[in-house]
């Protein structure tokens, strides 16, 4: 019984650790007052170039490398477009992740049904150590960093000063110009940090948590890293809990049988996308409390004209 | 550097040239795809723009494709300009599909002539009531229709895979997860002798002539376009914001709900696990690639009704990945959107 | 500029100035008796008294326009200077462009006698230049803390906390670092930012309209603070287009008009009159206070009308009573936050009433109706918020015509829009009021301030409301588009309307109503004669509090004051 409890929660964490990486990169985007809608997209891609990396060059580390820059580089072309050239970014968030899928699709075509051994242990010899040894020190370097990086941007967010100039430009970016801040400076730095960590998602979902490269591995993964935001009230602390929430509500999904629910496994697998919703009426109910949280410039398109 | 100056009313000119321009960029673009993937260009081309036309069947089949597109993309344009992001279209789609094949199966061998428009009636009810969810929680709850309407597309796909694995099973079909066929009555008339352009796409033309009707001249039109391009001119006018977004969503899921009913009862003839190649979610590149309006929107469809055609030609012709198509689609929307600043903008290059 | 014929109301306006006014020559300098700002403030001061800074020749151009034309500019240490102009005379861009935020076209800045490149904000500061915003640039979500460390390149820290606490004291600007800004009132707010500006120690401040959100009680303070700064050796410019408050506190005045420098003043000596006149050229328009054409009939009532607030960025409404009877204008006062924008969405319909009889048109209870039903019954109203309340910023003017005038005018044709009628009745909008722009075919975003408000209150006045509510009806509009507004609103009146004005420019309600009361907090004072009421008093109303019994000496002399 111990045994399934400790694995069951092992479970949980490798399912919670994408969420994590993809919502928080996103947290930190929507921090500075853009909405990316394109989290899918850039999972998906950054996911395919880790496992092509990997497959092709055998390093884990050039690997996870290469899924953070493939998240970065189509996070700086919706910069480009959102930013620069002031197009709508609820239109370039969807049009990123549609262009994801299809370039995804296409980098991974001769990649489909190959396995990989997956990311090695981190600390092996204390993994070893009978009952919570595998809990505790069983996981990969990206679970560990999942954990240092919530813990990071909390810091980074509400102690540093540039996170005090992030969330002043996402709250007000004409106040935050009118001061003299980079206002499309912070924006693109923030943007390409939610790329990174998206692509970061990516490569653990095809480099540790089902090592290979399926089409749409992510299944909607993205969409919920979105809700996850908003159900955190775009707090980092709150982030971790939501993640490891829905993770522990995707493994019941693969655990449902064997725990005796007689329900469809098609019927289990809709259950994280209806928490989503469950969750998301809940957060959004309290009409007052999103918007006093939220960044009040998200999504606004800002052209220093003065 | 890029710097971009505001022009003072926006360029009509812009307006026509953008799409052409970006359907240029992509072309262009497309074709340093082809030579990085090692495919002879002409061939490519030819593959992708001229073989799938070149026949009367090749431009029914254009019509087949274009005309889910067409309906999603207009009933999306409508709400896309009242700034309700209804994306989940594919869902809905997906429920129209269920909800009529069900009713056709439930009237299977009965060869009367209510059974077709019962089945459209079905497929319409199928994709408002998932499009009411969203509606619903978007106006009782205030939650975001984008992730609302997103996540019910993966519920619905997940729902018509148990329901053709399960209850909708056809009996005598080993176990495969599809469907008994639609028989005859239960199946949409051809209007093109040996082809199978069926009646949905003279469905899709009415759809668009009634949406532009209802943009250009009616109060709830122009009360839909107020929203949005400004929610609070509308509301001191007088215009109820709720039942706007009520009407825009279940408008949409009820026309990607008909689209997904045309799906099964034309081409495709029974239940599958995937009734539609994403058409839900391109017509969300149909709606913008058509500048959101109902006439802009039947050209788009069938610009992008020809890239899924091309996209198949080439699978076949040239040994390249359907996937191609949707570099393809993505391209086109991000040149689209790119291009765009154009028609606010005078782009120049340099310091300020 | 309204309220240049009630110069003796202000004069309840006391400011303690601690600073010594140096003698300055009582004239006026037309342009072309004066070589150059540059020369003369040498000459005018002592020989050792350095100007602060210097502006050469600013110009600065827009497609379309010339916001600056060779402007020149001295400012003495210790001393408020004055820069006096209309909307769109060109202050707001002399000063960005002092503050680092616009680059000039040509011309130059000395700073203490050096040229100065002023590239950034940034700069700016480092120099020791430091401005506080009309609209404040503050935000939101963060503390005063927060804010006041990011106007300045230190962190967040308990030094800096000690720092704020330390110079609000000393200044009589009462802060508390961890609120959250949205938590604030607007004086509050504006206490910020100057506190976050005298942080820096700057030697010289810019303030642009500091007063348009304050009540006479807090100008009154913030006085008090700028005179002590200035005693303190400070360079003060102070942008307005308020003639009492710059006749008050100010040494020197520039007077800009459309993008020229028209005249440098003593406004110390000058009248107010005379000021407008610099100010505005030949043609000072003036609103006559109208004849009392009250009837009986009650148009518009509102019996205990309360509306909580959805959430916490809202005002609640608090048992809101008043009648507005045919042929007055009343007035409401009150600054902006105390309940005004929640008010007028109750009247508009914006937002559902509770109780039926909350709002009554004409007698008939409409407090369920919709907003569309509201104005069928005739109650036309139009919002504070020009571009994207009032009106459709994307849209022609002739759909924005058709936007609130359908419910009133045959604009439809078979149930269907037709464009022929928005567009004649766009057009006689246009004509009637003297709208400048090309055609009922333009955006209403492209009109400027003044043209598309003419176009707003036109379109309601031309619908012949017999209640017509308007907010802050000549908000940032240039005089001679306000003098329109103010007649246009009048004649309506006097026609038999109802017409409520909501408005956070007393000036504007001294002139113009016959009756008035201020919001404080989402409740409604009593009204008064307006006649009867100084500002002061009304500065009071506005503060929560309410008036003593009026004796019959003043209404006396009031009702002198009043013809």
């Amino acid at each position: 019984m111990n045994e399934t409890i400790i694995l069951t929660l092992i479970t949980i964490i490798t399912a919670a650790t994408p969420l994590v990486y993809a919502s928080l990169g996103e947290l930190v985007t929507e921090r500075s007052g853009v909405l990316n809608l394109g989290v899918e997209g850039m999972m998906l891609t950054g996911a395919v170039c880790s496992f092509a990396t990997v497959h092709y060059s055998g390093s884990a580390t050039l690997g996870v490398l290469a899924g953070c820059l493939a998240g970065m580089a189509l996070a700086l072309l919706f910069a480009f477009l959102t930013l620069t050239l002031q197009s709508s970014q609820v239109a370039t968030g969807l049009a990123l992740t549609i262009f994801g899928v299809g370039l995804s699709a296409l980098i991974g075509q001769s990649l489909v049904g190959i396995a990989f051994e997956g990311l090695p242990v981190l600390m092996p010899e204390l993994a070893r150590i009978p009952a919570i040894g595998k809990l505790l020190f069983g996981h990969d370097i990206l679970v560990y960093g999942s954990f240092a990086l919530v813990a990071a941007t909390s810091w980074f967010l509400s102690r540093t000063r540039a996170g005090l100039v992030l969330r002043s430009v996402g709250d007000s970016h004409d106040a935050a110009h009118a001061l003299g801040y980079h206002v499309i400076r912070v924006r693109y730095l923030a943007t390409l940090f939610g790329g990174a960590c998206a692509g970061l998602a990516g490569a653990y979902l095809s480099m540790a948590y089902t090592p290979m490269w399926v089409e749409n591995m992510s299944a909607g993964r993205g969409w919920i890293a979105l809700a996850l935001v908003v159900f955190a009230v775009w707090q980092p602390g709150r982030l971790l809990l939501g993640a490891y929430l829905f993770g522990g509500i995707s493994i019941l999904q693969l655990h449902g049988q064997a725990l005796g629910f007689q329900v469809p496994s098609q019927l289990m697998s809709m259950l994280p996308y209806l928490t989503t919703i469950l969750v998301l009426v809940l957060i959004s109910r309290d009409g007052g409390r999103i918007r006093r949280n939220a960044p009040a410039s998200i999504g606004k398109a800002f052209h220093p004209t003065t | 550097m890029i710097t971009l100056h505001r022009r003072a009313s926006p360029s009509r000119t812009m307006g026509w040239f953008a799409p052409v321009i970006a359907l240029g960029l992509t072309l262009l673009a497309g074709l340093i795809l082809f030579a990085v993937l090692g495919v002879p260009l002409l061939k490519a081309f030819q593959a992708f723009f001229i073989d799938p036309v070149s026949t009367r069947y090749g431009l029914a089949e254009l019509g087949v494709k274009a005309a889910p597109l067409i309906m999603i993309g207009v009933a999306l344009s409508i709400g896309f300009r009242a700034q309700v992001w209804n994306i989940g279209a594919e869902g809905q789609l997906i429920l129209g599909g269920i909800c009529g094949a069900a009713v056709g199966l439930y009237f299977y061998e009965v060869d009367a002539w209510y059974v077709l428009p019962l089945m459209m009636l079905a497929g319409v009810l199928g994709g408002m009531l998932w499009a009411a969810i969203p509606a619903l929680l978007r106006t009782r709850f205030n939650v975001n229709e984008i992730l609302t309407s997103l996540m019910l597309t993966y519920v619905a796909a997940l729902l018509l895979s148990y329901l053709v694995a399960g209850p909708l099973r056809d009996p005598d079909g080993y176990n495969f997860p599809e469907s008994r066929l639609l028989h005859d009555a239960a199946l949409l008339p051809r209007i093109l002798d040996g082809t199978r352009l069926h009646l949905g796409a003279a469905i899709a033309l009415g759809i668009v002539v009634a949406a532009w009707v209802l943009l250009s001249r009616t109060l709830l039109g122009f009360a839909l376009r107020v929203n949005g391009a400004a929610p609070r001119a509308g509301t001191h006018a007088g215009f109820n914001q709720n039942r706007l977004i009520w009407f825009v969503l279940l408008a949409g899921g009820g026309v990607a709900g008909l689209a997904g009913l045309f799906e099964v009862a034309g081409p495709i003839g029974q239940l599958l696990t995937t009734i539609s190649p994403g058409y839900g979610f391109t017509a969300i590149i149909v709606a913008f690639l058509g500048r959101l309006h109902p006439v802009g929107v039947f050209f788009a469809g069938l610009i992008m009704a020809l890239s899924y055609l091309g996209g198949e030609t080439a699978q076949i012709d040239l040994n390249l990945p359907l996937a191609v198509t949707g570099v393809f689609q993505g391209m086109l929307l991000f040149f689209l959107l790119a291009t765009d600043v154009l028609i606010n903008y005078r782009v120049r290059w340099g310091r300020r | 500029m309204i309220g240049v014929q009630q110069t003796t109301r202000y004069t309840g306006w006391i400011v303690h100035r601690k600073s010594q006014k140096p003698d300055l020559r009582p004239v006026v300098l037309e342009l072309e008796q004066v070589q150059s700002v540059c020369s003369m403030t040498t000459t005018q001061s002592g020989a050792d008294d350095q100007p602060l800074v210097v502006m050469c020749d600013i110009t600065k151009a827009y497609p379309g326009c010339i916001a600056n034309d060779a402007i020149n500019l001295s400012l003495m240490p210790g001393r408020v200077h004055a820069l006096l102009g209309e909307n769109g005379a060109g202050k707001s861009t002399l000063v960005k462009i002092l503050y680092g935020l616009l680059k000039q076209d040509s011309g130059t800045i000395h700073w203490r006698g050096r040229a100065v490149d002023i590239g950034s904000p940034a700069q700016a500061r480092e120099l020791g230049i430091a401005m506080v915003f009309q609209h404040f640039s503050l935000f939101d979500s963060l503390t005063v803390l927060e804010n006041i460390a990011l106007g300045m390149a230190c962190d967040a820290d308990e030094k800096l906390r000690q720092r704020i606490i330390e110079v609000s004291m000393r200044y009589g600007l009462p802060l508390d670092p961890d609120r959250s800004v949205y938590t604030l009132s607007v004086g509050e707010r504006q206490r910020i930012e100057i506190c976050r500006c005298l942080l820096q120690d700057p030697e010289l401040l810019i303030m642009d309209e500091p007063t348009s959100v304050l009540t006479p009680q807090e100008v009154a303070g913030l006085f008090e603070t700028l005179a002590r700064l200035a005693g303190e050796g400070m360079a003060i410019l102070y942008i307005s287009h308020k003639l009492e408050e710059i006749r008050q506190i100010c040494h020197e005045a520039t007077i800009l008009r459309q993008g020229r420098r028209v005249a440098v003043a003593d406004p110390t000596v000058e009248t107010a009159r005379g000021l407008a006149a610099l100010m505005m050229g030949d043609d000072v328009p003036v609103v006559h206070r109208q004849k009392n054409t009250v009837r009986n009939t009650v148009l518009l009532q509102l019996q205990h009308l309360s509306l909580v607030a959805p959430d916490r960025n809202a005002m609640t409404l608090h048992d809101i009573c008043l009648s507005v009877h045919a042929g007055e204008i009343i007035g409401i006062a009150g600054v902006a936050g105390n309940g005004q924008d929640e008010l007028m969405q109750a009247i508009a319909g914006e937002v559902s009433l509770a109780e039926a009889d909350a709002l009554l048109i004409e007698g008939k209870n409409a407090g369920h109706y919709s907003a569309g039903k509201r104005r069928q019954c005739g109650l036309c109203t139009v919002p504070e918020e020009r571009l994207g309340h009032a009106a459709v910023p994307t849209m022609t003017l002739s759909e924005n015509a058709f936007l609130t005038a359908h419910h009133r005018q045959p604009l439809r044709r078979f149930g269907l829009l037709s464009e022929g009628r928005s567009r004649a009745y766009a057009i006689q909008v246009i004509d009637q009021f003297k709208v400048q722009c090309n055609g009922p075919g333009s955006l209403a975003g492209s009109l400027s301030g003044g043209n598309l408000q003419k176009f707003i209150v036109g379109r309601e006045i031309l619908q012949a409301p017999s209640v017509l509510v308007v907010s802050q009806p000549t908000w940032g509009v240039d005089a001679g588009a306000a003098a329109a507004i103010h007649t246009a609103l009048q004649q309506l009146a006097q026609s038999g309307s109802a017409v409520l004005v909501v408005s956070q420019d007393l000036d504007e309600l001294m002139t113009i109503t016959v009756r008035i009361a201020a919001l404080c907090a989402g409740r409604l004072s009593e009204f008064h004669d307006t006649a009867a009421v100084t500002v002061n008093e009304i500065g009071m109303l506005m503060g929560g509090e309410s008036l003593p019994a009026p004796d019959a000496d003043r209404l006396a002399s009031a009702d002198g004051v009043a013809q």
